[in-house]
């Protein structure tokens, strides 16, 4: 499962970060999303959907294989 | 006045909005089993300001309200559908007010804000959090019982760690905590809650004052270096930050804290549950947000275009309210949504909005309820009320729900 992340939506609510800290991040600067893994493993697709699922701001996008 | 026309007159037929609160179930949201056994998941309600809006209620429409960028969230747009009637309008009110700005106006202003909030941030300040938590509870235990739970430690702990970390001194509690109720108070007059803002405003403008010229390790001082020094930020915008997260920052906490305890001690299992395992305080603290919801009376939007939502055509012009505290008790999304559960896994709840203005001080305020919550199970595993459960005194004339008081003893 492919991982994306738009950071000209994000803004910074950290939920990603909270629901799957082994995929997201946030940069020091401004607080908004990183993406530390862009192929999620299947262990954690569930959390990968949910995150975004859970994001505020609709800037999570997730390609199935 | 939102949505009245000419050709559309207020019917009057329409509830006025907010409901009255219930006095039975204190805790539950007024009158949302009616809302939520109507066949629409969105009604119109009459405005305390005159005209009307649109109610929404249930999750999945109240998350795509809030995610939809034809929704503003100014309110001095014409139409905005408002609780309380706006006082005239001045630029330095506005200044720094982001929680009353669209995107990208918005997003610029959080930006310079999200990295203290982050939950990486939050972590480095949690020993302070633990301190803050000791040292007003070794104050209420030494004072010994019966205390006022509200007034010795659920209004404490944040104003005193939101004091730090904004560099603004607690010794002037009394000051800022007083003109905070004031503006959320829902029954004050305009002016009164104009002389509230303007107060806050005068005694924060003179701090950011302070930090140009003193500098500083706090929020308030790194803000004012890194951007208002730069000419990114003016001075009355740095001030209007400030005032956001001062009030924002410490009685949203304090009234959580208090109802929870309450909550707690109506649940002793989960009470002493917490004691014994202090891993299941995160569950507990979701569940405790969605099932209290405390922004009791929702998010008002004001649609910029036509949209539709859950089936209805709403239109440009038209105001909106996002009603939190009903869509967290949605049985679609959480089964048997009235009980209180800390095991269903509630997540998903909108106790801190939705959307580009979804709360940014939530990793704060977990960590506060959590460090506060647990602390309070271990050293006083005995702690009851001290009168009657029908008698703890509600507040509700504030747009924050929460207690007046809240007797105990041990
Ligand atoms: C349990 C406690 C809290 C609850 C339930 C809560 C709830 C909320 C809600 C519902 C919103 C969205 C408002 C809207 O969309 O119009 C919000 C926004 C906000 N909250 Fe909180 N909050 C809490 C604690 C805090 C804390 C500790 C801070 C710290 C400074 C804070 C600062 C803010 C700010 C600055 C905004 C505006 C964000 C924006 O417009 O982008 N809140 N909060
Ligand atoms: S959940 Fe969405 S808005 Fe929040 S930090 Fe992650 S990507 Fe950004």
């Amino acid at each position: 499962m492919r991982v994306r992340a738009d950071r000209d939506r994000c803004c910074g609510s950290g939920n990603c970060v909270m629901t799957a800290p082994e995929l997201f991040d946030q940069d020091d600067a401004e607080g908004l999303v990183l993406v530390r893994e862009p192929e999620a493993p299947p262990a954690l697709h569930d959390r990968a959907r949910q995150a975004a699922e859970l994001c505020p701001a609709a800037a999570i996008q997730l390609d199935a294989d | 006045m939102s949505g009245t026309t000419a050709t559309q007159p207020t019917p009057a037929d329409l509830p006025l909005f907010p409901f009255p609160e219930p006095v039975a179930h204190p805790l539950d949201p007024p009158a949302y089993r009616d809302l939520l056994s109507g066949e629409a998941p969105i009604t119109r309600v009459a405005l305390p300001t005159g005209g009307w809006a649109w109610l929404v209620t249930r999750l999945a429409e109240v998350r795509e309200v809030l995610r939809h960028p034809a929704f503003s969230a100014d309110i001095a747009k014409p139409g905005f559908p408002l609780l309380r009637p706006l006082p005239r309008p001045r630029d330095r009110d506005r200044a720094g007010l982001f929680i009353r700005m669209d995107p990208p106006e918005h997003g610029r202003y959080r930006r310079m804000l999200t990295p203290e909030f982050m939950i990486k941030s939050i972590r480095r300040l949690e020993p302070l959090i633990q301190q803050t938590v000791d040292r007003f509870l070794d104050d209420m235990v030494a004072a010994g019982p019966p205390a006022d739970l509200v007034d010795a430690y659920a209004l404490p702990v944040p104003s005193l760690v939101i004091c730090h970390l904004l560099g603004v001194p607690y010794e002037d509690h009394c000051f800022f905590q007083s003109r905070s109720r004031v503006l959320l108070n829902s029954s004050v007059s305009v002016e009164e809650a104009q002389g509230a803002a303007d107060e806050l405003r005068d005694y924060l403008s003179r701090l950011v004052t302070a930090k140009q010229r003193d500098g500083g390790d706090d929020l308030l001082a790194r803000l004012v270096a890194g951007r208002l020094r730069g000419g990114a930020l003016t001075h009355d915008e740095a001030v209007g930050m400030a005032v956001l997260l001062l009030v924002a920052g410490h009685e949203t906490t304090a009234n959580m804290i208090g109802l929870s305890t309450l909550v707690l001690l109506r649940h002793p299992d989960q009470y002493a549950a917490l004691r014994d395992d202090p891993g299941r305080a995160p569950a507990l603290v979701e569940e405790l947000l969605r099932y209290l919801t405390i922004v009791r009376t929702g998010l008002p939007r004001l649609a910029l275009a036509d949209v539709e939502i859950g089936g209805t055509r709403i239109r440009a012009g038209e105001g909106v309210i996002a009603l939190l505290s009903v869509a967290n008790r949605d049985e679609g999304a959480f089964a048997d949504a009235d009980r209180f559960d800390v095991d269903r896994g509630a997540h998903q709840h909108v106790a801190f909005g939705f959307g580009v203005h979804q709360c940014i001080g939530q990793p704060l305020a977990r960590a506060e309820l959590r460090i506060a919550l647990v602390a309070l199970a271990e050293r006083l595993p005995a702690l009851r009320l001290a009168i009657p459960d029908d008698e703890v005194p509600l507040r509700r004339d504030s747009f924050i729900y929460g207690l007046q008081r809240l007797p105990v003893t041990w």
